[in-house]
């Protein structure tokens, strides 16, 4: 098997990871804005609920998770498990995954915002709801920045984990290819487009993170 | 005289320690009333309580003749929270941390309330402007707090109440962040304020100043009123707790 083959059966695995990528992102940075004030909630029922939801999503592996979300259908309910459930599955254990993660990372940003302010805004005449959307939340984004960063690093190298149920990202295919031509190169050029991948978030991550800087906090 | 702010027998405690034991006052249309005392004396929690930040566990406040809250066989029960809302408009409040909001302007911070209020954009920043020029600010207008000097600050935040055009603004300390050159520049405004016959209640430590620009004044210890007057009166009390007060800090 040639280089260029290789690489391009890799690449099509690359179009998997960045989708992987790109929608655990658009669901679980939201979503752990909601589990956290749900962690936050006066009512305890709620806050504890919760609180047990995060402690499970990072108390056990991300594989087992995609494991049990794949399987689960078929092992609980009997239902027949499609081929096009896998890369839901796969979206679906990341996007609770990491908004678990997400939400612990918003709430110690929005507690560290200083009482001050919401006493300032209460006093201005802002209803909760504009406290929170136009006071608050600026003010946290730009704190949990960093911690944030952290995440998305660990989540380009945790799409591999898919691979878990097959799923045809690039780890997978590395392997598959790897142990076909009994080769290390095609899992170190796999390594080699991770690390790559990653420069690139953190170029973007520090690009935002200067965008705030107009401001201290 | 109207009276805008009553205050009648007002009692806070936090975790069964009793901040405030039946405090009662009264202002006037155009007063402005100091409240001195030492630290952890209950002025800074009277003026919370005054300006809903806390609830009052029994009393009566009562704005402008409207009861935010009501005293009922002991225990303060508040209005309605679109009525406290509708009420929260007659008064201000300095904080003594400014509590600007960093990710706006100084325009921004002065502006956005006002249109929430329901102002447009054009009206909120003619205001905004012309407090910027009363202020000394008009250069500062499109910078963010975190540029501004500690008393540059505290004006924009005074600048920030006023723009919403209470008939009552509250001071908390609102010169004990500030050195003595900026605590001057912002006392500067409040002397004006007070010439322009603003109704004001300022929890200060700047004695001279309490003494010189009050109507009137309540020296609190313990969560109690010890004694109050007028500055000539308070200022010349044999009330030897209050001479003493007074006199360390004129020394």
């Amino acid at each position: 098997m040639s280089l260029l083959t290789v690489i391009g059966q890799l690449m099509s695995g690359m179009g998997m990871t960045c989708a992987i990528f790109f929608l655990t992102l658009l669901f679980s940075l939201p979503l752990g804005l909601v589990v956290a004030l749900l962690r936050m909630h006066r009512n305890k029922v709620i806050s504890v609920i919760t609180r047990v939801y995060i402690s499970i999503m990072r108390g056990t592996p991300l594989m087992l998770q995609v494991i049990v979300v794949y399987f689960a259908p078929y092992y609980v309910f009997r239902v027949q498990i499609s081929q096009s459930y896998r890369f839901a599955a796969v979206i679906i254990a990341f996007v609770l995954n990491y908004a678990a993660y997400f939400a612990e990372i918003y709430r110690s940003g929005i507690q560290s915002v200083p009482q001050g302010q919401y006493e300032a805004a209460q006093v201005l005449g802002y209803s909760h709801s504009q406290t929170f959307l136009r006071i608050i939340v600026p003010q946290v984004w730009k704190r949990v920045l960093p911690a944030v960063t952290n995440e998305v690093v660990t989540l380009v190298k945790d799409t591999s984990l898919s691979f878990a149920i097959a799923e045809a990202e690039m780890f997978t295919i590395a392997k598959q290819i790897s142990s076909k031509v009994a080769s290390i190169w095609p899992l170190l050029a796999a390594g080699l487009f991770y690390y790559i991948f990653n420069l690139l978030v953190v170029l973007v991550c520090s690009r935002v993170e200067k965008h705030y800087s107009y401001y201290k906090i | 005289m109207n009276t805008y702010l009553q205050m009648n027998h007002i009692r806070k405690s936090f975790d069964g320690n009793e901040v405030l034991r039946d405090i009662s006052l009264t202002v006037a249309e155009g007063q402005v009333v100091s409240i001195i005392g030492p630290s952890g004396s209950g002025k800074s929690t009277l003026l919370r309580c005054a300006t809903m930040l806390e609830t009052m566990d029994a009393g009566d406040l009562i704005y402008l003749g409207q009861y935010a809250a009501r005293d009922e066989g002991g225990r303060s029960v508040y209005a309605p929270p679109a009525e406290l809302r509708r009420i929260r408009k007659d008064f201000g409040l300095v904080f003594q941390n400014f509590n600007l909001f960093p990710h706006y302007s100084v325009r921004k911070n002065i502006t956005e309330p006002q249109m929430l209020a329901g102002r447009s954009r054009e009206e909120a920043e003619a205001k905004a402007e012309e407090l910027l020029r009363k202020l000394g600010l008009s250069d500062k207008a499109d910078q963010y707090p975190c540029q501004l000097s500690g008393g540059q600050q505290q004006r924009v935040s005074i600048a920030r109440a006023l723009a919403l055009e209470p008939k009552i603004l509250f001071f908390d300390e609102p010169t004990s962040a500030l050195d003595p050159e900026l605590t001057a520049e912002v006392l500067r405004v409040i002397r004006e304020l007070a010439k322009q016959h603003m109704t004001m209640i300022i929890v200060t430590h700047e004695m001279q100043f309490a003494r010189e620009l009050s109507d009137y004044i309540i020296f609190m210890e313990h969560g109690l009123i010890q004694a109050e007057g007028t500055p000539a009166e308070l200022f010349a009390t044999d009330n030897q707790r209050v001479r003493d007060f007074i006199g360390r800090f004129q020394a």
